[in-house]
This record gives structure tokens, C-alpha cells and sequence, in this order.
């Protein structure tokens, strides 16, 4: 079971910083979807991997899972959704203010320096 | 007994934040006197709080009354203390500068936000554990987005859109890496961490040393070390002034969580992995410092110009740490008081120029004269002396500081030489942009820049003048930062003091 779930956290971490590493913001948003939900499944790992174990103390249970990383995951969760949902907000924003989607915005200098060079040769 | 001192710098922004949102009913005169009300509550409690530091050694809070290592924990020291007493004293000439320029006008709930982004520094200054850091990270840059963004426009949209990113790929790295310390140590309390650090067996000493560098890459973003520093200048030098002021506090906040986590967890009891990032950040520190020069060289416009110069002094205190030394730390933190205060008031100045300038704005081209260009001038011939590090404002005792702790070092030769020559290029620079921005006038135009605020020069004033008020305290405040030095080398006694609080019985 290792195997299976270290493959997958490697997978998704692998297309996350894929995705981040686009030039566009749709991608990178995805990408960094993808990274939090590497980062969360990894999370719950570090406490070891039990199948059918008890996380609460109770006299039946013969061998104990680790309550602390699910926890920790469920308050990684809340946060990843509430900032995934803002940078989707952003995006959108950007895309409405600068007229592309473009991470750094970079066609917009070039555009409005062809136009104020244009300007200027037409001032001459 | 469990401290309250701890808790209360946490608490009070919070319920200053909600408090605010119902304040809304009210407009914004109730909203800016609360808001006031709040932050200078804020700085009463933190004087309280450094005066319980120096005096009680360290306040531990238990959250929930649960023991540590167990719970989450809240330290008082000496450092956390002089950090939230700094957070707080900058956060009110923010504020008053804010209100002077009607920012607050832009859009609503900056007030709130405000709040909530002193909570976040706040708790972020005083936690004890590693996972509570993150989520107060969390806190701190939640509110950033909204306070960088306000007000909105294209530039501003463009670099905050690139700060939230890079801070989201930031914060799925401090995930990945308080993971890994978790899995291999099982605790994510600091001081229990560094108490544990010691007994990590050989095969997993990789494994702990590949956190802590991964920890130190989430840091340096905060802190914009090289290579992780390309969003501030766009970032800083598009939002509002007030905004770039408070957020001078944020780079340093970095460079305290490395204190904070790598100086507790790699201190000398460490065993084989002791010391671990030191050489690392003093050379990344140069390395750094010489960008941030050529960018202040390169700089289109004072405000990129004042975010590089920010830039430069993170990299100087960086250097400071990674002298490594106790003189060094002190030294290090006198200069981040200064510098912190003074790059603040370099923001503002240079929205103020911008706003005399009219369509020039901040970029230095020669333009027609401003307003009070005279009152202006000399306001930017002192911050530039107190930043760059001439003698006799603040600037220079701290440099000198760390140079003089630097004496001995193995690579001193390579500290003094980059020091020095980023100072001289610095004042060049500074010299450079000064001379056009205030003699290099233009007839051709008439101007049409505003006139001057009068009430935000004023608070301009006031926080330069906290630099002349530096040195004249120098010797008190050295004397404060020796002992948080000593407090800070001493970990073993942040360890005891953590593992040794016991939870109220409840009788």
C-alpha cells in the first residue's frame, strides 16, 4: 500500500508543479490544487499508514491510528479550499483588469509600450 | 500558573477585527476612532508584555490548558516581544498615514483587515509550535491579499496576483516540510522538537536536514532571499503607501521565524546536524545584497526604489545572522528596528513625492517642481542618510554593530568588502535619484501634482523621526538586544521552559 500512495502523492506533486510552472492562470490555479491535495494525502501518511485501527482511546482497541495528522489535514483542507476559491476571485479579476490571462501580464507592457511609442513618433 | 501576557498582543487585534466589521453601521469616523483605539491599546499591552519579558524571563501559554508537548503553546521571550512591540508601534504610523491619505475611503473593511493582519503578525511572532505557525502565516496573508489589493487598479491587480502565488506555492511547501519533521520526529512543538533533535538517528539525519531546508526556502520567500525575492518590488511598489509601510514588518518576519525554528532546532545541541543554515544564509545574504543594490541602481521609480531598499535591508540582517555570533545577533536586531521604522517612512515619502509630482508620479525623470519641494528635499536627503547608513542617524550605529561583531569571522574580508561597497552604491544611487527628482526641474510644463497633505507629512515626520530617537536610545536599546541575544543563544532554557509548564488545576 506504500508503493500505491507514495506513487500517487509523487504524481500529483509532479503535474502540480507542472501546472504552477504555466504561464497562464487557469493552469496555475489547477496546479496548485493539485499540490494541496498532494501535500494532504502526504500529510496523512506521516502518521503512518493502519487500516481499521482506532483513532480515539476506547478499552476494545488493540492498536491505535494517529489522530494528530488527520487534524492537521482537515485544518490544511479548510485553508486550501478558502485560498483556492479567493485566487479563482483573482484570476478572474486580472483577467477583466489587464485583458489577458497571463500570470506576469506580460503582453499588456508590451501593448501599451507599442502604443506609447506609436504615440510618440506620432508627437514627432 | 500559565502566563496571560502571552495571549493578550493575539487576542486584541482579533476582537479589534470583528468588533470592526460591525462598526461599518456606524461609517467610517467610528471605524477610524476604533481602529485607532485598538492599535493603541495594542501598543500599551506590548510595552506591558516586553516590560514582563525582560524582567520574568519566558510566558508560557497553554491553549486549552493542555501540557506541552501536547497542546499548542504560546511563548513570550525577549525577541517575540521587541517583534510585537515593533509590529505594534509601526502598525499606528500605518494607520494615521492611511487615515491622512483617505485609503480607508477606497473600499470597505480596511480597518478590519488591518486588525486581522496584526492578529496574524502577531501570533505568528508568539506561537510555539510549527503547524500553529503555519495557520497564523495563513491568517497574516489572508488579510495581506485583501489590504495589498485595496483599492484596486492594474498594476496593483498584476503584482498581487503574482504574490498570491508564489505565498500559495510557499505554504504547500511549509505543508510538505512540517510534515516530514512530523513523520520523523512525532511533535511539531519547537521546543520539543529541538529537545528530540539530538536523539534523530543517523538514517534519518537526511531526511531532517531536507525539512529544515525546506523550511528555510518558506522563510526565505517571506523574507524575499535570493533567488525567492522577485515578487517584492512589484508587489510593495504598487500598492498603497500605508499597506508598503506595515508590510515592512513582513520580510521580517521571516527572518524571525528563522531565528525562531532553525536557531532553536540546529543550536548547538543538535548534535551532527548543529548549525546547518548558517553559512547558507550568510552567503545567500550577500548574494542578495548585491541585487538589491543593482535594483535600487535600476529602479524606474522611488516606491521600486524603497521596495529594493527594503530588499537590502533583509539581506544586511541576513548577513548579521549568519555571522552567527552573539554580538552579530544583537547588532542584527538593532538594525532591524531601524531599518524596519526607516524603510516604512521611505514608503511614505515617496508616496508623497508622487503625489506632489502629479502625472510624473514616482518615476525619476526630471519634472516641473512640486509643492514644498524644499520641506520634500530635505525629508529625502535624511531618510536617504538614515537608510543607506551615514553617519550620525541610526542607519550607521547599525551597520557599524554588525561590521564590528563581523571581526574575526573567516570570511571577514568578503563581509566587510560587501557591506561597505553595497552602502557606498546605495548612497550613490539615492544621491542619483534625489538630484533628479529635487534639482533637475523642468520649465516646460506647468505642474500639476497636488498639494501637499499636511497631516501625512506630518506622520511621516514623526516615524523619521523615530530614527535621530534610535540613536539617541542607543545605548538602552543595544543594552535590550544583548539580552535577547543571550536569551536567544541559551535555547535550552526556551526548552525547559516550554516541556516545564504545568496546566491549571482548575481548584
Amino acid at each position: 500500500m506504500e508503493w500505491i500512495v507514495a506513487i500517487v502523492i509523487g504524481v500529483m506533486t509532479a503535474s502540480g508543479v507542472y501546472l504552477v510552472l504555466r504561464a497562464r492562470t487557469f493552469p496555475v490555479v489547477l496546479g496548485l490544487t493539485l499540490l494541496s491535495y498532494a501535500v494532504n494525502v502526504f500529510l496523512f501518511t506521516m502518521g503512518r499508514l493502519q487500516v481499521g485501527q482506532a483513532a480515539i482511546i476506547s478499552p476494545d482497541a488493540h492498536a491505535y491510528t494517529d489522530p494528530l495528522p488527520q487534524a492537521l489535514v482537515l485544518t490544511a483542507i479548510v485553508i486550501a479550499f478558502g485560498m483556492t476559491a479567493f485566487l479563482i476571485v483573482l484570476a478572474l479579476k486580472a483577467r477583466s483588469e489587464l485583458g489577458n490571462d497571463h500570470v506576469d501580464g506580460l503582453s499588456y507592457v508590451a501593448e501599451e509600450q507599442t502604443v506609447k511609442s506609436r504615440q510618440m513618433a506620432g508627437d514627432r | 500558573m500559565s502566563s496571560v501576557w502571552p495571549v493578550l498582543p493575539v487576542l486584541l487585534p482579533l476582537i479589534g477585527g470583528i468588533v470592526l466589521l460591525f462598526c461599518r453601521l456606524g461609517g467610517l469616523p467610528l471605524q477610524r476612532s476604533v481602529s485607532l483605539l485598538f492599535t493603541a491599546g495594542l501598543i500599551i499591552i506590548t510595552l506591558k508584555t516586553l516590560f514582563v519579558a525582560t524582567t520574568a524571563g519566558h510566558q508560557v501559554y497553554l491553549l486549552g490548558n493542555w501540557p506541552a508537548p501536547y497542546g499548542i503553546v504560546l511563548v513570550l521571550d525577549k525577541l517575540s516581544a521587541l517583534m510585537v512591540l515593533l509590529t505594534a508601534v509601526l502598525s499606528i504610523f500605518a494607520l494615521l498615514y492611511a487615515i491622512a491619505q483617505d485609503t480607508d475611503k477606497q473600499g470597505e473593511d480596511f480597518h478590519s483587515l488591518f486588525q486581522i493582519q496584526l492578529f496574524g503578525l502577531n501570533g505568528a511572532f508568539l506561537t510555539g509550535d510549527l503547524f500553529n505557525l503555519f495557520v497564523f502565516f495563513e491568517v497574516l496573508l489572508l488579510a495581506s491579499y485583501g489590504l495589498l489589493l485595496h483599492g484596486g487598479g492594474r498594476l496593483r491587480t498584476r503584482g498581487g496576483l503574482q504574490y498570491v502565488v508564489i505565498n500559495l506555492i510557499a505554504s504547500s511547501l511549509f505543508l510538505f516540510a512540517v510534515g516530514t519533521l512530523y513523520g520523523v520526529l512525532g511533535t511539531l512543538n519547537i521546543a520539543d522538537l529541538a529537545d528530540k533533535m539530538a536523539t534523530v538517528s543517523a538514517d534519518d539525519q537526511g531526511i531532517v536536514a531536507a525539512a529544515a531546508l525546506l523550511l528555510l526556502v518558506v522563510f526565505g520567500i517571506k523574507a524575499a532571499i535570493f533567488p525567492l525575492y522577485l515578487w517584492l518590488p512589484a508587489a510593495y511598489a504598487n500598492t498603497s503607501a500605508a499597506v508598503a509601510a506595515l508590510f515592512a514588518i513582513m520580510t521580517k518576519l521571516g527572518l524571525y521565524a528563522i531565528i525562531r525554528v532553525h536557531g532553536t532546532l540546529f543550536s548547538e545541541q543538535a548534535g551532527p546536524l548543529a548549525d546547518l543554515h548558517i553559512d547558507l544564509l550568510l552567503w545567500l545574504g550577500m548574494l542578495t545584497l548585491m541585487l538589491a543594490v543593482f535594483g535600487v541602481f535600476a529602479a524606474r521609480g522611488l516606491k521600486e526604489q524603497a521596495a529594493f531598499l527594503i530588499l537590502a535591508s533583509v539581506a544586511t540582517l541576513l548577513v548579521g545572522i549568519g555571522i552567527n555570533n552573539s554580538a552579530a545577533l544583537s547588532a542584527s536586531l538593532y538594525y532591524l528596528v531601524h531599518s524596519t521604522l526607516i524603510g516604512a517612512a521611505m514608503f511614505l515619502l515617496a508616496d508623497l513625492v508622487s503625489q506632489g509630482r502629479g502625472s510624473y508620479a514616482d518615476r525619476l525623470r526630471s519634472a516641473p517642481a512640486m509643492s514644498r519641494a524644499i520641506l520634500l528635499g530635505s525629508l529625502f536627503l535624511i531618510s536617504a542618510i538614515a537608510i543607506a547608513g551615514v553617519p550620525p542617524l541610526s542607519g550607521f550605529f547599525g551597520k557599524v554593530l554588525i561590521l564590528d561583531s563581523a571581526i574575526g569571522h573567516p570570511f571577514q574580508g568578503w563581509i566587510f568588502i560587501t557591506v561597505l561597497l553595497a552602502s557606498l552604491l546605495m548612497m550613490i544611487a539615492l544621491a542619483r535619484s534625489g538630484s533628479i527628482l529635487f534639482y533637475q526641474i523642468s520649465d516646460e510644463e506647468e505642474n500639476d501634482g497636488a498639494a501637499l497633505n499636511a497631516k501625512a507629512a506630518a506622520v511621516m515626520m514623526a516615524l523619521l523621526m523615530l530614527s535621530p530617537v534610535l540613536v539617541v536610545t542607543a545605548g538602552p536599546v543595544t543594552m535590550l538586544t544583548e539580552q535577547i541575544a543571550e536569551q536567544v543563544s541559551g535555547s535550552q532554557a526556551y526548552i525547559d521552559a516550554v516541556l516545564g509548564q504545568t496546566a491549571v488545576t482548575g481548584k
